[in-house]
């Protein structure tokens, strides 16, 4: 285990530079962030602000092109392909907006996945996997594919498959999102007590009320961090409600 | 070997998803397979049986038989062996025995028989007493001429089986007359039947002491005779070839630099020209399955570059899991293995089938036989097909970026 106090992320004057011709957009514009264990944080901004490039990076799907992110206190940077995918696949828990569960795979072979590229043998995987999903409360739903779900159970398994492997963050990209109020309730419900079991959270959402549920939330602006608040977030204080 | 384990349980479960399209794409290769094994069967089986019919014709034998370059045909000079050569080598030459001479009357054409009213043609032959002991045919019924029956040109003869069925004779054929050309033969034996090749009875012939033969042919000076004989020691064959050539060619006048007018061969000789044909269509047929093998690879390159292209977003997934590129070439790479080892797979079982039908439905033809090299050598193409074919899309899934992998629809 690294040392508690030790930020699970640092963001050191991050740049990440896109290059559209002779235009050259800075997606990132000098980004310096720093997050602890067991926090759970919204990162806010309109569409174009960068927060899907920091959740990118944050995620190890993309490389910063100036600036050090360091991952539990190992610089990302410098990482080589192989180990980026290592790092997704034990450090990074992912949950996004369109679920992105493998379409032909059953809720456990979904789940089972991530533990795959471990090489955890498969009678292993099983075990585990059924353990997470019944942690989501989806223990009789194990062989029903995502075209048999409804929306909010497929959610459900996507979270499970992004916890399976016990990362050190889950990364979740407007999970609610494709959801009705009622199932993005119960949805935000599963997450906060995530957290409240200690669960490293950072969550991309354009939406007040759900970030609202955070105790930290970053606002992005054109590739900057625009304010970065701590507040009193409505997990702990009402559980599994939607506050106004 | 984990890794490799989930890739090929993975194949498997893509080809199954989409089973019609894995059928189609495989059925290239599944058609080239079928090909070379049906035909190598076929192929094969004929070697097998003839290379077995040829066995019967010891190896020891050796077969010296006229040859007439065309050149000297045209000018209508035939090259001869006559019995004078025949009486010359058993004299000259020490370590052979069995010798006889065959006399194929009517020089390839058959000769007409017929017994009361039906006629038929057959093949009409004259044999020394020791031809049966070089070409292992026995008699099944009566008996063999003798050295007597030659010798005092009796109008007497052994039969194949066919010549009995062909000339209707009823009952049991043996002391029965019929006509051979213009002279009444009396049947003494009739020899085991041997079958059908090629759809060609082998059980069609007449066996003539060959001192009756020639009475039969009018004696002439000019017959072509064959002459066969036994080598004792299979190790002294060469040295033997060489003697006859020698005492032949001086017996023929030839001078030296002329070309042999006759030749040498044995039972060996025989098979081996005949296998050089075999080899021959098996190459060539291979060939050909070998082209239609690289287009059922191409056609698997095609079905895999659109799969990857469909399946983009899931190699997103992957990727956001924690697959490195490795896992997702192995994964894809595998994928077209799989496909092509299931072509090759059904390819050899139908090819074996057609085979084996087609061997069935010809009369006369040898059992299909498939040898352990042909279904190696199918198998080991498929494999490298697929390889070959499947490392470029595998590559493009596994350069993928995962974002831009990701966000594709």
């Amino acid at each position: 285990m690294v040392d508690k106090d030790t930020p699970v992320i640092q963001l050191q004057d991050v740049y990440r530079t896109y290059k559209m011709g002779d235009q050259v957009l800075n997606a990132l514009d000098g980004v310096d962030v720093d997050i602890s264990r067991n926090e759970y944080i919204a990162i806010v901004g309109a569409s174009g602000s960068g927060k899907s490039t920091m959740m990118n990076i944050i995620g190890c799907l993309d490389r910063v092109t100036k600036g050090e992110y360091l991952l539990n206190g190992i610089n990302v940077s410098e990482m080589s392909e192989a180990e980026l995918a290592r790092a997704r696949n034990r450090e990074i828990g992912f949950v996004f907006q369109s679920f992105n569960l493998l379409s032909r795979a059953s809720a456990l072979k979904n789940v089972m996945q991530p533990l795959v590229y471990r090489g955890i043998p498969r009678v292993e995987r099983k075990r585990i996997a059924s353990e997470a999903l019944e942690h989501v409360g989806l223990g009789d739903r194990l062989a029903s594919r995502p075209n048999e779900m409804s929306g909010g159970q497929r959610q459900r398994v996507a979270i499970a498959r992004a916890l399976v492997g016990k990362p050190a963050i889950l990364l979740a990209d407007e999970p609610t999102g494709n959801l009705d109020s009622k199932t993005s309730r119960e949805i935000m419900a599963l997450i906060d007590e995530l957290h409240i079991q200690g669960q490293t959270i950072i969550m991309v959402t354009h939406e007040a009320d759900i970030a609202a549920h955070c105790d930290r939330v970053i606002r992005l602006e054109d590739g900057k961090i625009e304010s970065d608040i701590q507040q009193q977030g409505t997990a702990l204080r009402d559980r599994g409600g939607l506050s106004h | 070997m984990c890794m490799l384990l989930e890739s090929f349980r993975s194949a498997l479960e893509s080809i199954r998803a989409h089973g019609f399209r894995s059928l189609l794409t495989s059925l290239g290769i599944i058609i080239g397979v079928a090909s070379v094994i049906a035909v190598v069967s076929i192929v094969q089986g004929l070697s097998y049986t003839i290379n077995a019919q040829f066995a019967g014709l010891g190896g020891n034998s050796l077969t010296v038989r006229s040859y007439t370059p065309f050149k000297k045909q045209l000018q209508g000079r035939f090259a001869k062996l006559r019995d004078s050569d025949m009486q010359l080598i058993s004299h000259r030459i020490d370590g052979i025995s069995d010798i006889t001479p065959i006399l194929y009357t009517q020089s390839g054409r058959r000769g007409s028989i017929s017994y009361r009213s039906q006629t038929s043609f057959s093949q009409v032959i004259g044999i020394g007493p020791s031809y049966l002991d070089v070409n292992s045919v026995y008699p099944e019924k009566g008996r063999f001429f003798t050295a007597d029956d030659d010798a005092r040109r009796r109008l007497v003869c052994a039969v194949g089986a066919d010549v009995i069925e062909n000339l209707e004779i009823p009952g049991d054929p043996i002391g029965e007359f019929f006509r051979v050309g213009n002279e009444w033969c009396k049947i003494v034996g009739v020899i085991e039947k041997r079958g059908e090749l090629l759809g060609f009875s082998q059980d069609d012939y007449v066996l003539l002491p060959y001192g009756t033969a020639k009475r039969i042919m009018g004696a002439s000076r000019d017959l072509d005779i064959q002459i066969q004989l036994i080598v004792d020691d299979m190790n002294r064959q060469e040295e033997i070839k060489d003697r006859i050539r020698r005492v032949l060619r001086q017996e023929h006048g030839l001078k030296s630099g002329e070309p042999d007018d006759f030749k040498v061969q044995t039972a060996e000789q025989l098979t081996e020209s005949f296998n050089k044909v075999i080899s021959t269509i098996t190459a060539v047929s291979i060939g050909i399955v070998g082209i239609s093998l690289l287009v059922g690879g191409i056609g698997i390159m095609n079905i895999m570059l659109v799969s990857v292209t469909e399946r983009t977003r899931e190699i997103g997934i992957l990727k956001a899991l924690g697959a490195t590129r490795q896992d997702i070439l192995l994964q894809f790479l595998i994928e077209a293995l799989t496909l092509t080892m299931i072509g090759g797979l059904v390819g050899v079982a139908i090819g074996y089938g057609v085979g084996a039908l087609v061997a069935s439905l010809l009369p006369g033809f040898p059992a299909a036989h498939v040898p352990l090299w042909a279904v190696m050598l199918s198998f080991g193409f498929c494999g490298a097909v697929g390889v070959i074919f499947g490392i470029v899309p595998a590559a493009k899934a596994a350069q993928l970026n995962p974002i831009d992998a990701l966000r594709y629809e």
